[in-house]
């Protein structure tokens, strides 16, 4: 049925119509092809807006001072050097510690890679539970779950700030990642929840009657299927976590701070001449892993943004 | 020596009831099949047989212990899924040894009996790939290879077949049939295909809103149902329920139904106890004629005469639809007997004609 | 007999048990300490929290303070202009890539590689960007159009725009990806119908894809809202919510009256004005997004 509609000839082919399997008439083929060029065209200058700032940022972290104010913004280096990169690493000031961003960045490890290993854990056992294993009040615990993923942090700042100082933890890296792993499992159990959601439940039924129990069922029948999931929530977790900043400039000062705060103290407080190539070195270095990441896993990445709006 | 005895069974969900007093008992070697529309609860009465449902009253007694609170491993049970429940990450093999894997069954005895079963299922090829890869026919098989190596002492089967396209499901409708009776074991089995439930059971239980409305043998359900529920629900096409009225002259029991823009017709010699005779004598009935009880007349006595409406010719019959008594009734006839727009001369067959009071729509024995 | 009994019995519990530790931490860090910044909300704490009780008076402070008038009105004009020119961005850029266009994927790639990055190394670009002396308005000026001024950042008529530019070069690529998983999910054959009665394409999504996007575009509304309201970093990375308080937004004001201005009540008053708007649109959003979730 389906395949004898598409195959008639349209009655008024549109132009640039991209769903239509057949090819318009050749009277109409000339509009036909300025569609497509309006298309292509709008595509790719829209392409070349959004990659300009990137562009900007890499090129200007290339080029000696000198040359950025001279004059050259968009162009590419005529003296390329890579000293931005290196005063931006091990050199730059940040406060009074002249450091650069490289203890800063590992802080920012040590914050994310706990964080995400535990909120990644956490959330796929809730999820499991809360598809799997439903009791009375399920709805409710997964609701009040999916609020915090909404939560302005604004509105719980002040409270968690005196809460790490009771516990001892007020500026520390631990404080940080029990702040990332508290709103982090809002998510990741979305994410899981989601996905177990898909998965039959006879499968765990299944299980059941082979005689597998509650942990058993989780490690050997649904953890092997949650790859693809454990990926989204990673990554998720991991951009998260890494790009940011208010948390980190809340609860966080000086040598514990993490990457984000840093790279704003390098940017807003140098005095003097603005070392514009450091800044945008120092910006690159910020924003490198997730970058990578987006680039090695985009797919992964987009599914965890879609993750939000269930309906998309 | 009763296998599994379902005792008056309850099971309700807050205040809605979904099963009310369930009381079914089959024999070792018995081939149950629970048919009903979904909602009747079949499912869900399958599920706490199996325990994956807790039961809100009465007992379930398989090999004569009661298993309410036993978990599903302890109940000695094997079941087959719907969507088959195959563990995506296991290849076949890894599936079929899973229970046993946990039960510690050593890994020589688990290929052993993995090996068998993937004999008897002509599996063997298929040992080492993952479910993915399998179409629907070899899943199910799998699936049923999981069941068999647990040697349990029932089979639980949730509408397994309600996956596969038309073909294949017959082929595997014949094939469960052959494993049961090669294995002898207690199956029960759920489904909404009333056909499935002809072929394959040796009792069948009709159920309606949690309630079973008739268990029986199949030939049984379809000859003499219950009520005109099981009437309707067993039979393809479905047996035709036509208002009369019981016409009793001495030893002769008649049917007069109207017929539109005719005389009224008369079915004469329908078998009836003397007792029920005289109770509705001179009153209203549902008269339950199956399609294939009619017949072209060849001018034999009692026949009655109706204006084709429409003819569907199915191959080796043909479905002739007309009015009769008010509603809408189809006979299977042979092909190119009649056509559309003529008046047709039908006998019927008596002999397996039944009767329904129409109050409680429960058959007049 | 008992023993299985027990062990069905700790078997009913032990999902609650597990998944307690979870509901106790979001019970404690979210709703808690929601209450809590409400009650700080209704004292009159300024260094550290004092529970004393002042009624509504953090309320009236904060309403009465002209810079909470500006962080409000800028709210409104950044989020209006951040959502109308996302949306349309993403609904263009999803509609255009829905054509069957070569190099999909790579496109795709290049609106969203945004989203992966920190809003603060997206305000630092976006600040050397359109820096007067040096960025864009030199570029065109050097071009020939020696007249052209593109000096938004440093106006401070002007500046909050320029925090809907980078915002908007943020998260659009978000719109165009979930507008495109929502036409991906149409069903071709409806298209198909309607050009068989003779419609033009532009017809088509004006009267039918569009509309039937709508599940998809009350996610985007929700979720670019929700980003609106809790934009921090950028600002803060763009602007530091300069020149003056120009493109101050409450969750700027939130903070610094919070930990730089000593003001912990005001601060806290402004928090709750801030969980209420989002609850607001937040809250009905997630119901209906539940109850449609179970019907289904």
């Amino acid at each position: 049925m389906a395949e004898a509609i598409s195959t008639l000839p349209s009655p008024s082919p549109a132009p640039g119509s991209g769903r239509v399997t057949k090819t318009d008439e050749t009277p109409r083929y000339n509009r036909a092809w300025i569609g497509r060029l309006f298309i292509y065209a709008t595509l790719i200058a829209m392409a070349a807006a959004y990659l300009m700032p990137l562009w900007v940022m890499v090129t200007t972290s290339l080029k000696p001072l000198e040359e950025i104010y001279g004059g050259s913004f968009i162009g590419f280096p005529q003296n390329f050097t890579l000293d931005a990169w290196r005063v931006a690493w091990s050199q730059a000031c940040i406060g009074t510690e002249c450091t650069g961003l490289k203890p800063y960045f590992v802080n920012s490890l040590l914050i994310v890679i706990p964080a995400v290993v535990l909120s990644t854990g956490i959330g796929a056992i809730n999820g499991y539970i809360l598809t799997k294993w439903r009791f009375p009040g399920a709805n409710l615990v997964f609701g009040l779950l999916l609020f915090g993923c909404f939560l302005p942090y604004q509105a719980i700042l002040i409270p968690m700030a005196r809460t790490l100082s009771l516990i001892g933890l007020a500026g520390s890296i631990p404080g940080l990642i029990l702040v990332h792993v508290s709103y982090g499992i809002c998510f990741t159990t979305l994410f899981f929840r989601n996905y177990f959601v898909t998965l039959p439940d006879d499968l765990t039924k299944a299980a059941l009657v082979d005689g597998a129990g509650f942990f058993r069922i989780f490690w050997s029948i649904i953890l092997p299927t949650s790859i693809p999931i454990i990926v989204v929530s990673c990554i998720w977790q991991f951009t998260q976590i890494w790009n940011d900043f208010l948390f980190g400039v809340s609860f966080t000062s000086g040598a514990h701070s993490p990457i984000t705060v840093a790279l704003n103290n390098i940017v807003n407080v140098t005095t003097g001449r603005k070392q514009y190539n450091i800044d945008m070195a120092a910006a690159m270095i910020a924003g490198i892993p997730t970058l990578l990441v987006y680039i090695v896993a985009g797919r992964y990445f987009v599914r965890g943004l879609t993750a939000g709006a269930v309906k998309g | 020596m009763s296998t599994l005895e379902i005792d008056r069974v309850r099971k309700s969900y807050g205040s809605l009831e979904v099963l009310k007093e369930v009381s079914i008992s089959i024999d070792t070697g018995d081939f149950l099949v629970l048919l009903g529309p979904s909602g009747c609860g079949k499912s869900t009465l399958l599920n706490m047989i199996a325990g994956l449902e807790t039961i809100s009253g009465g007992e379930i007694r398989i090999a004569g212990r009661v298993v309410n609170d036993l978990s599903p491993k302890d109940r000695d049970i094997a079941m087959v899924f719907q969507s088959y429940a195959l563990y995506p990450t296991m290849t076949v093999s890894q599936n079929i040894q899973f229970g046993m894997k946990i039960r510690g069954v050593p890994k020589a005895e688990r290929a052993k009996a993995v090996q068998a079963a993937a004999d008897m299922l002509q599996i063997t090829h298929l040992l080492e790939r993952k479910p993915s890869q399998l179409s629907g026919g070899q899943r199910q098989r799998v699936a049923m290879g999981r069941a068999i190596v647990r040697q349990p002492r029932l089979f639980l089967f949730d509408e397994p077949l309600s996956n596969l396209d038309a073909k294949l499901r017959v082929d595997m409708r014949t094939e469960i049939k052959r494993l049961h009776a090669r294995l002898g074991t207690t199956i029960v089995y759920v489904t909404h295909d009333q056909i499935e439930a002809m072929t394959l059971a040796t009792r069948v239980a009709v159920m309606k809103g949690g309630v079973v409305q008739q268990l029986d043998e199949p030939q049984t359900v379809y000859d003499r149902p219950a009520n005109v529920y099981v009437a309707r629900f067993v039979g393809s096409p479905s047996m035709n329920v036509i208002p009369g009225t019981l016409r009793v002259e001495g030893d002769k029991v008649m049917a007069v139904i109207e017929v539109q823009n005719r005389p009224p017709a008369t079915i004469s010699g329908i078998g009836l106890s003397r007792d029920a005779a005289a109770r509705y004598a001179g009153r209203p009935v549902l008269v339950g004629i199956r399609p294939e009880l009619f017949s072209v007349a060849n001018g034999q006595p009692g026949t009655i005469t109706v204006d084709i409406d429409v003819v569907e010719p199915t191959g080796p019959d043909t479905l002739a639809v007309f009015q009769l008594g008010g509603v809408e009734v189809t006979a299977r006839l042979p092909p190119k007997q009649v056509e559309a727009g003529t008046a047709t001369m039908l006998a019927v067959d008596t002999s397996k004609l039944v009767l329904f009071d129409p109050a409680t729509e429960n058959l007049i024995k | 007999m008992n023993a299985s009994r027990q062990s069905s019995r700790l078997a009913a519990w032990l999902p609650r048990l597990v998944v307690a530790p979870s509901l106790l931490i979001v019970l404690v860090t979210v709703y808690l300490f929601i209450a809590w910044t409400g009650v700080i909300s209704v004292t009159s704490s300024k260094f550290v929290p004092v529970y004393d009780f002042v009624g509504l008076e953090q309320f009236a402070r904060l309403w009465a303070t002209p810079r909470w008038h500006i962080a409000v009105e800028n709210l409104f004009i950044f989020s209006t202009l951040f959502l109308a020119i996302s949306i349309g961005l993403g609904l263009l850029m999803a509609i255009l890539l829905d054509q069957h266009v070569r190099a999909e994927g790579f496109l795709r790639a290049v609106y969203l590689y945004p989203m992966a990055l920190s809003f603060i190394v997206t305000g630092t670009a976006w600040k050397w960007v359109l820096n007067p002396g040096l960025g864009i308005q030199k570029v065109v000026n050097d071009l020939g159009w020696a007249t052209f001024r593109f000096d938004w950042i440093a106006d401070p008529q002007m500046a909050i725009y320029t925090v809907v530019i980078a915002g908007v070069w943020q998260s659009s690529g978000f719109a165009m990806a979930i507008f495109l998983a929502g036409l991906r999910g149409i069903d071709n054959s409806v298209i198909k119908a309607a050009q068989i009665e003779g419609a033009s394409l532009p017809l088509i999504y004006r009267q039918i894809i569009i509309p039937m996007l709508r599940p998809a575009m009350l996610s985007v509304v929700v979720l670019l809202s929700y980003i609106a309201i809790k934009s921090f970093d950028l600002v803060l990375a763009l602007t530091n919510g300069g020149p003056g308080a120009a493109t101050e937004l409450p969750s700027t004001f939130m903070f610094s009256a919070t930990f730089r201005r000593n003001q912990m009540g005001v601060g806290a008053a402004s928090a709750v004005m801030m969980l209420m708007t989002v609850a607001a649109i937040i809250v009905p959003y997630l119901y209906s997004e539940l109850r449609e979730r179970n019907n289904g």
